[in-house]
């Protein structure tokens, strides 16, 4: 597995926490010259560690996007990789194009074989282009359609992994009908009669991320974020500027916890203390616990239940009077 | 050029500056309440065009055939044959799930749409009769929160999904909107999922279903029950697509075509069945559900066997 071996980056909002950690490391090395420096060192732990926890247990919705979008956070082939070495990775929408951005998988989880699909972000530049920065172009939706349908023909579930700024706008997208592709898959997924179990592993941008979200169970990373539109994209549309980001993201309720209050997520899986990208082992684990769990449950449903189960999940979201 | 000679050069100046400024004038449609109540004039030839003649022309240009924006009362009107529209849902309102605040209270901004466009949210449905055949009928209205899809509106759609299903008959819905409602957050998104899976169990019964496409459809709407249509059909010169062109302007950085997600664009790529202009619309979608209606020798066979049959009736 990809493991990251550099640390990892600090993010804005824990830059107090990264200056101390240099202060500590600093004082460490003049420690063989002067051992008197322990106590300070100790002192100096104690405030790191208490800091941490304030820090972490005080994060603002913004906070959570900067994580969820973390450059070294754990992407989909990373967790297939962890889950089953032996993945078998498969390519196409057999309509002339193999998108990048939706990786299809055999996996064999626990002694559960399934069908997998999810959004890759890419590491380097060259990488991030293959991938188009995660964004699906149509002929990524049909590749995971292809791959719906054929988990439906062998009766394997499905498990969808979401991590996306959203679908990909652009020229060629919309010539090959972007919207077309998002709508199918939404109803044919809705109609499938095997377990679908989806897990937001990061961002989950909009209508990008739903096309591949209708499942029975639906479960979000501690730091992930889930919303209707790009955070920036409302904050220009509703108060017409660009740093109200962190407004939006307040406004919107797009973090774990906020989404499982409303109801429209079945759980929330938790990260290691500052996030899955510093621990990509345990995140994995927690991670793959959740699945097999949901998994087993709905695999002792029917098929027609299944369906069921999902379609009227669904038809209860909403809030009216 | 004698007119040149007999004016000095700074009449000729003044002059030249005054008909710039009338052309300028002439660009801008009238905004005046009053002459809007009787006149209005054509976005696209900029014809003055008197208001009743364009309603019994149903808000198409006479001259250019440009399509005004029509409203979700005045589509019902078009399409359903008079005095049939029996609506349903009427009084479902929109809640604050997410105690929204951007500038302004999203329960405040609920009121407002409300007062300009004298709806309740932005679709109506409906059972009607559309030259004589039964069908469910669900409009959107532009004019309502930009047409935008919250819980309501997801709602209703559902449940006139789930009316047409039970009665057997076609459903159309006529889409306008701006995408899903940022208000209401996740819940918004959701109504996509759950329009696209009512759609799913409709589209196993065997029923029609037509989708309409009027000027604008974009975002979650286009995204969702509006591209699953047996038919699309996109009313002349509407926009659709999923991404707004500004947003692809500033993603690919490079201009996009001209008549770039206009109906005439998606017919090209493939995308719609066909445009069919307004004063057409009805009659079209009268012979689509005739054409689909089951045979009635299939229904006589049935009543031999004494079976009650759906197809029957009419």
């Amino acid at each position: 597995m990809a493991t990251v071996e550099k640390k990892p980056i600090p993010l804005e909002f824990e830059q107090p926490l990264a200056i101390l950690a240099q202060n500590m490391e600093a004082l460490e090395k003049q420690l063989s010259d002067n051992p008197e420096l322990e106590g300070d060192l100790e002192r100096m732990q104690d405030q790191y560690n208490s800091l941490k926890r304030s820090l972490y247990s005080n994060l603002r919705p913004i906070d959570h996007l900067a994580i969820a979008r973390h450059p070294q956070r754990p992407y989909t082939r990373d967790y297939f990789s962890t889950w089953d070495p032996g993945w078998v990775e498969l390519h196409g929408d057999r309509k002339g194009v193999d998108d990048g951005a939706m990786v299809g998988a055999l996996l064999e989880i626990d002694g559960i074989k399934m069908v997998a699909v999810g959004t890759q972000k890419g590491r380097t530049l060259r990488d991030k282009q293959h991938c188009n920065f995660g964004m699906p172009q149509p002929e990524g939706y049909r590749k995971a359609l292809r791959l719906f349908h054929h988990a439906n023909k062998f009766h394997l579930p499905i498990l969808c992994l979401i991590d996306t700024p959203g679908a990909y706008p652009g020229l060629t997208a919309e010539e090959h009908n972007q919207s077309q592709a998002i709508a199918e898959n939404l109803m044919e997924l809705a109609g499938v009669t095997v377990p679908v179990v989806a897990a937001v592993t990061g961002e989950g941008g909009s209508g990008g991320a739903l096309a591949i979200g209708v499942a029975n169970r639906i479960l979000m990373l501690e730091h992930s974020v889930y919303s209707v539109i790009t955070p920036e994209g409302c904050a220009s549309i509703l108060w017409r500027s660009n740093d109200k980001v962190s407004e939006a993201c307040q406004a919107m309720k797009m973090t774990a916890k906020e989404i499982l209050q409303l109801g429209v997520i079945d759980q929330v899986i938790s990260e290691p203390l500052g996030g899955a990208h510093h621990d990509y082992q345990t995140a994995a684990e927690n991670l793959k616990k959740a699945i097999v769990a949901q998994m087993t449950e709905l695999l002792k449903l029917t098929p027609e239940q299944v369906r069921k189960d999902r379609q009227d999940k669904f038809r209860r979201f909403g809030s009216f009077r | 050029m004698e007119e040149l000679e007999e004016m000095d050069l700074k009449d000729w100046f003044a002059s030249r500056q005054k008909r710039k400024e009338i052309q300028e004038v002439i660009k801008q449609p009238l905004t005046t309440d009053e002459y809007c109540a009787l006149w209005k004039q054509c976005f696209q030839c900029r014809e003055l065009l008197y208001t009743r003649d364009l309603r019994t022309n149903l808000d198409v240009c006479p001259k250019c055939d440009y399509h005004f924006r029509v409203g979700a009362l005045d589509r019902i009107e078009q399409l359903a044959d008079e005095g049939s529209f029996d609506e349903l849902d009427a009084d479902m309102r929109s809640s604050d799930p997410l105690t929204f605040f951007d500038t302004e209270a999203y329960v405040k901004r609920q009121d407002e749409a409300t007062r300009k466009s004298g709806l309740r949210e932005a679709v109506l449905t409906g059972l009607c009769r559309i030259d004589g055949h039964e069908a469910a009928l669900g409009c959107m209205d532009f004019g309502h929160f930009g047409g935008s899809m919250g819980s309501v509106v997801g709602e209703k759609v559902t449940r006139l999904t789930e009316a047409a299903l039970e009665r057997n008959s076609p459903l159309i819905v006529v889409s306008s909107s701006g995408g899903a409602r940022m208000q209401e957050g996740i819940l918004s998104l959701m109504q996509m999922a759950k329009t696209s899976s009512a759609l799913k169990s409709f589209a196993d019964s065997g029923n029609l279903y037509i989708s309409i496409l009027t000027e604008p459809t974009f975002g979650g709407v286009t995204a969702s029950f509006a591209m699953l249509g047996d038919f699309i059909i996109a009313e002349p010169g509407a926009r659709i697509g999923f991404a707004g062109r500004r947003v692809i302007e500033q993603t690919i950085r490079q201009k996009l075509p001209a008549d770039f997600q206009t109906a005439e664009y998606l017919l090209k790529h493939g995308h719609v069945d066909m445009v069919v202009s307004r004063n057409k619309l009805k009659e079209t979608l009268a012979r689509l559900i005739a054409f689909h209606k089951p045979a009635p020798k299939v229904a006589a066979e049935k009543k031999v066997s004494g079976e009650p049959s759906a197809a029957g009736r009419t």
